[in-house]
């Protein structure tokens, strides 16, 4: 954009919409103008109101104050159909898509050429396969989607909001389930839909892919618009402390050194994958008391494996894992918790929390034969409840009360729920897999400083992530895994995230730079 | 309070559905719904009708609380008529065959029987843990072994060869036999007929819903059992052993199916014979759903069941069919199925609204002094 171009007629326009739910604004006089044909970002904390905004701007529910301006034109959405038929599309977070369907079977679900009666296959593969040339996004409309992998299948929801006629797209948290290289194809992409005109809006908390494909930025915070910044005048810093409100604390290099006993050890461990081919093979890892040992890698590559290995859901092939000298081989699950293990698991919805129970009791999840939560084979609700209220204020978990149930909380907050339970039991070696997976860039610090804290008061951590910011922030020795091996140890002082990312592909090998 | 007034909401809208449909019903084949109705409600309400009632509640009640704790695991025991009609006819063969002071013969009883349903379910138990075979198929394939057995061991080696015009066991000597709270409910100024007899297993199955409700909310066991009844994965995770726990929770679901069997036996029929009442167990299915698991949900819905059943008893004198009951049974339990579901998905819909405005509520305080 140059200064002497005339301004063209912004594609949206939302000018000082405020929704209210009963007693709170979520969204308090927000404005937005996205221009035809670019990336718009739009940045914010979690529960900062992007999510109502764009379900505002998707015809999910009407604002009470505030107009949507559409090419200059006022309209007013009753339900998301009418977004649609104004050329609005929305690509979700999480996938809706039949995976026992091909990709051109689900691209034309509900909107299928032809007559009432009779699909018209032909026209329907033509015109996905002209979309797909046109837009770069390039996809066998033959396939079955079961066979796709995340970024295929992300390609072919874009697809979907193109083909029913979207001009504006709007992605929510797009990357969040991509891995680097997938990232940079779908930052491709987008250019290309932009080149053709497409106008793009673009939901994240990531800031370092925002600043590198957004044309502009919008900040939100608290239900309303802090700013809009161009990403060459800012840095992510800048965006992180528009987006919260205050200094982010930095990083403090550490001082002490983790001590030289091995808090947890695993031997030569192998266990079965689906095929002939090890899904863990001959793993060995030592961490020790108040040491934090980072496993990287491309989700896939044994990390779930290696959880269930060490908590006991799979049995071994071969090898041992000790816990400071206890063999944990034969200990059920409930034994190995017992014995001091916290566990923040990969899913938090399938295997960290129990959707439909209350608070309090996904407070005692994996601690409920354990004070204070029962005495005697006896559940002890009140000492529960304290616990919970606890966890509740030290975590910053936004929760009406203690009794509602987990799954009417965001899933940031359910995570500070589950990490406020496993630390403040006090384990002996925690294993975190994602640990501030969807919480926001304020929790976030403050989850990572909890660990940091018992790292230095002698917890030994296990971390598995797929955030590379993370592992570098908090590891004292990182791995790398490929295909169920070990492939490298690095020094997280030392290596660049670029090293990083050709160990995790496999581009390059046998790093011992520690 | 206003829990309690949002808990009835599905209640009623059940009621009035099952009132009007079988009303329609009434009036397609010529009947005056009104009529029928008055009549249901007159019989009912006499004093013989509501001890026969609870007399049937009870045994009602119990079965329908074994189906219930395994439905709270997603457990689905389709085979508490099996592990009925066995832990009857075993209860039953052995009561004779030893004496013992009389509270004592009747916990014995009470064991034996409860042993025996337990062994039956657990067998599904078992192949399902070992094997992964689905419970409700192996439940209802036992339901039929279980009819085959207990046919079989009634007719030779559990008969009663003295008596020679029925296939029965011997009788259950006085000492096992559970008196009856006439003379309980006397004290409180109630006389009854006769010949109209509180049985005394009444007792028996509020103790067994204040012990399901104790075990189910109050107890870790209980709490492993719900959390993997609503999330298996993440159950394990946490160190439940979930093996352990269907076969726990299955033998418990076969040890109530047997003690409900007690409510007959050790009271007027004394004796399992082929005219020994069988049939509540699958109705306990219905039961327990009506009354959402829960042991003060399940006590009025089968109080209700029951009622309707008795009800039925008074169309006969307005020559109208008493079919009318099945129908009323039915929709009943539709429909209150449909519409606790329905309050369900609003509530939790409040409550998710509820969350996310106090996730903004939070947060505005904070930001204001930034």
């Amino acid at each position: 954009m140059t200064d002497h171009a005339p301004e063209p007629t912004p594609a949206i326009e939302l000018r000082g919409i405020v929704k209210r739910f009963p007693g709170v604004v979520a969204n308090d006089g927000v404005n937005l103008t996205v221009l035809p044909g670019t990336i718009h970002a739009i940045v914010g904390e979690n529960g900062s109101g992007k999510s109502t905004l764009m379900k505002t701007l998707y015809g999910a529910h009407r604002p009470d104050e505030g107009d949507i301006v559409l090419g200059g034109e006022t309209v007013s959405f009753k339900s998301p159909r009418d977004a649609i038929a104004r050329g609005i599309g929305m690509v979700f977070q999480h996938f809706m898509l039949a995976d026992n369907l091909t990709v051109w079977e689900n691209i034309v679900l509900g909107h299928e050429p032809g007559s009432a009666a009779l699909l018209n296959r032909r026209e329907a593969r033509r015109s996905l396969r002209e979309l797909g040339f046109r837009y770069g996004l390039r996809i066998d409309p033959e396939d079955y989607v079961s066979e796709l992998g995340v970024g295929d299948k992300q390609r072919v929801e874009i697809l979907k909001v193109l083909y029913r006629g979207a001009r504006i797209v709007i992605l929510d948290e797009p990357t969040a389930v991509l891995v680097p290289q997938e990232v940079n194809e779908l930052f491709a992409s987008l250019r290309k839909l932009t080149a053709e005109g497409v106008t793009i809006i673009f939901i994240s908390h990531k800031l370092d892919e925002v600043l590198a494909v957004a044309d502009a930025i919008t900040v939100i915070r608290e239900g309303r618009t802090v700013g809009e910044v161009r990403p060459g005048d800012v840095t992510a810093r800048d965006l992180a402390q528009m987006m919260v409100g205050r200094e982010l604390p930095r990083p403090v290099p550490r001082t002490d050194r983790p001590s030289e006993e091995v808090a947890l050890m695993l031997d030569d461990v192998s266990v079965a994958g689906v095929s002939d081919k090890a899904a863990l093979d001959h793993v060995s890892i030592r961490v020790h008391k108040g040491e934090v040992v980072g496993v990287a890698g491309v989700e896939g590559n044994g990390q779930t494996e290696l959880l269930d290995a060490i908590m006991g859901l799979r049995p071994l092939l071969s090898g041992s894992i000790e816990l400071t000298h206890h063999r944990l081989d034969s200990m059920s699950t409930r034994e190995r918790r017992d014995a001091g293990i916290g566990y923040i698991p990969e899913d938090r919805q399938k295997d960290g929390v129990v959707l439909a129970a209350p608070l309090w009791e996904n407070v005692m999840l994996g601690h409920q034969d354990s004070k204070p939560f029962s005495v005697r084979g006896f559940v002890d609700r009140i000492a529960a409840r304290k616990q919970t209220r606890r966890i509740i204020t030290d975590y910053d978990v936004r929760t009406p009360s203690t009794d509602v149930a987990a799954i009417a909380l965001s899933g940031g907050n359910q995570q500070k729920l589950i990490v406020g339970r496993e630390m403040t039991a006090g384990p002996a070696v925690l294993i975190a897999a994602h640990p501030t997976r969807g919480v926001d860039v304020g929790a976030q610090a403050a989850i990572w400083d909890y660990i940091r804290s018992a790292r230095t008061n002698g917890l030994a951590v296990l971390l598995i992530s797929a955030d590379l910011e993370e592992l570098l922030a908090l590891s004292d020795t990182l791995l790398v895994m490929l295909r169920g091996c070990v492939v490298a140890t690095l020094d997280p002082a030392k290596v660049t995230i670029g090293e990083l990312g050709a160990y995790m592909t496999g581009a390059a090998s046998g790093g011992e730079a520690a | 309070m206003k829990r309690i007034g949002t808990g009835l909401v599905a209640p009623a809208i059940a009621v009035g559905v099952a009132v009007v449909v079988s009303s329609l019903a009434l009036l397609l084949s010529g009947h005056s719904a009104i009529a029928a109705f008055r009549a249901m409600a007159d019989y009912v309400t006499t004093t013989d009708s509501l001890v026969t009632i609870l007399n049937k509640g009870a045994p009602l009640y119990v079965v329908s609380l074994g189906v219930a704790i395994g439905f709270k695991m997603k457990l689905f025991n389709i085979g508490a008529d099996g592990q009925y009609r066995l832990g009857a006819l075993i209860a039953a063969a052995s009561a004779p065959a030893f004496s013992l002071p009389r509270p004592v013969h009747i916990v014995a009883i009470m064991l034996i029987a409860m042993v025996a349903g337990g062994a039956w379910a657990a067998i599904p138990g078992v192949l399902k843990v070992a094997r992964g075979v689905n419970e409700v198929v192996s439940t209802i394939m036992l339901n039929f072994i279980a009819t085959g057995l207990s046919a079989y061991l009634l007719a030779t080696y559990f008969r009663n060869r003295r008596v020679v015009d029925g296939i029965e066991t011997k009788s259950v000597p006085k000492s096992g036999l559970l008196p009856s709270l006439n003379g309980f409910v006397e004290n409180f100024g109630i006389h009854l007929r006769r010949n109209t007899t509180l049985q005394g297993f009444l007792p028996v199955a509020i103790a067994a819903g204040i012990l399901f409700y104790v075990i189910v909310s109050r107890t870790r066991f209980g709490y492993d059992l719900r959390m993997t009844g609503l999330n298996p994965a993440a159950a394990r995770s946490s160190g439940v052993n979930s093996s352990a726990m269907i076969i726990r929770t299955i033998i418990l679901s076969g040890a109530l199916a047997g003690l409900a069997a007690m409510g007959f036996l050790l009271t007027d029929y004394n004796k399992y014979s082929d005219g020994f009442p069988l049939g509540l167990a699958f109705t306990g299915i219905g039961v327990a759903l009506l009354g959402r698991n829960h042991p003060g949900g399940i006590a009025v819905a089968a109080f209700v069941w029951a009622s309707i059943e008795q009800a039925s008893g008074g169309l006969l004198n307005e020559r109208i069919p008493t079919e009318i009951s099945k129908i009323l049974q039915g929709t009943l339990l539709i429909s209150a199925v449909v519409s606790f579901e329905i309050v369900r998905r609003r509530n939790l819909t409040k409550s998710i609204k509820q969350a996310a405005a106090q996730s903004h509520a939070t947060l505005s305080p904070a930001g204001a002094t930034s």
